[in-house]
């Protein structure tokens, strides 16, 4: 308590730019490291939508993509907030004449 | 076996060649041969900083070039005995030899040394491919600031691909109290960054500009600054001795920073 209320005391806020310097790093690094373009990257996200937007019904505030890496793996994060799930009817007539194209390509 | 190690960052200015002279001396001093190969073609400077500018005659490319034996353009230190230099030519560009040829010169030091210590040009284009063509080791030199990491993760990557695969990092001119106060990545932040094991951590220190006026490193001192011993340590641990890092805190904290950590260290 007192060492928190001295260290604000003394030092402003606290909250320096070292934490800024290594969540930006990490972003950055993660896509040098993955040779993925923004236009890559942008094209992976409109098709895993359109697919998964087949099923259910996306809250499109909540959407959220980025590249995590460390030095052996790269991983893509998708947060995609579910709003409700369509109907069965409606995703197996997408999905159905969608599915033999997407196997062949 | 001789150890070949390239001494590289991909950006300028981080301090590759302070750290090869330093390295390179204190292995020297530890009573390995070692050579010093300055790689930076066209931009030489690793003379300057051993002091030994006066006595360059021959450089790697006459020897490359067959113009003059290995033995002649090799300079060797009157202070450190142990150690040589093969100076990089100032007139030409780092397009004047090709790999192979680097390799090749790289090979026949290897017969003559237990070390070829390569100092490395900033960048990652032809200069580089040339120095990293021989070696099977790096140390990867790198401020704690974004764009020093960002451009030696890079670099990092290219060895990988070269197969140079073992691998130390040297944190440079870090400054304890931009960390405490959370305006400095840490060592830890780093590591956890780059993800290659840690070999040295040197403190910012005014002593290296004036050692590179003198022409002495560092660790030639009779009493060593803080940053001349984190090179000799930065050395051992080089040669496999594990050695407790030198505790940089304290040197520039403030009677506020030392109430807290004590305030704090009586909680836990």
């Amino acid at each position: 308590m007192i060492a928190e209320l001295l260290e604000r005391l003394f030092r402003g806020s606290g909250q320096g730019s070292r934490e800024q310097a290594k969540q930006r790093l990490k972003l950055i690094l993660a896509h040098d490291r993955s040779d993925l373009t923004p236009q890559m990257m942008e094209e992976i996200r409109r098709e895993i939508l359109a697919v998964v937007s087949r099923y259910v019904e996306l809250d499109n505030q909540g959407l959220e993509f980025s590249l995590e890496t460390d030095r052996q793996t790269t991983a893509l994060i998708a947060n995609l907030p579910i709003r409700r799930v369509r109907g069965e009817v409606l995703a197996s007539t997408l999905t159905g004449p969608a599915a033999p194209t997407t196997e062949n390509s | 076996m001789s150890r070949i190690v390239v001494v590289t960052s991909g950006k300028g200015g981080v301090g590759k060649t302070t750290c090869s002279a330093n390295l390179g001396m204190a292995l020297a001093r530890l009573g390995r041969k070692v050579v010093l190969l300055d790689a930076d073609f066209g931009l030489r400077n690793l003379d300057l900083l051993l002091g030994l500018e006066n006595r360059v005659v021959y450089t790697a490319l006459e020897v490359i070039a067959g113009e003059c034996r290995l033995e002649q353009a090799l300079v060797r230190d009157k202070r450190q005995t142990n150690l040589a230099l093969l100076a990089a030519p100032q007139t030409r560009n780092k397009n004047a030899v090709t790999s192979d040829q680097m390799r090749q010169l790289v090979e026949s030091l290897s017969q003559l040394f237990d070390y070829v210590l390569v100092d490395c040009p900033a960048g990652i284009e032809q200069g580089f491919q040339n120095a990293v063509a021989g070696a099977n080791e790096a140390v990867i030199i790198s401020t704690p600031e974004m764009a020093a990491v960002r451009d030696a993760d890079r670099v990092v990557g290219l060895l990988e691909a070269n197969r140079v695969s073992k691998m130390g990092l040297i944190v440079n001119r870090i400054r304890p109290g931009m960390v405490r106060a959370n305006d400095m990545m840490s060592v830890q932040d780093m590591l956890e960054i780059l993800s290659i094991p840690l070999l040295g951590v040197i403190p910012e220190d005014e002593q290296v500009i004036v050692s590179t006026n003198r022409g002495e490193p560092l660790v030639l001192a009779d009493r060593p600054s803080l940053a001349g011993v984190a090179f000799a340590h930065a050395a051992q641990r080089l040669e496999g001795k594990e050695v407790e890092y030198v505790d940089l805190d304290g040197g520039d904290e403030s009677f506020f920073e030392r109430l807290v950590r004590f305030l704090r260290g009586s909680r836990a």
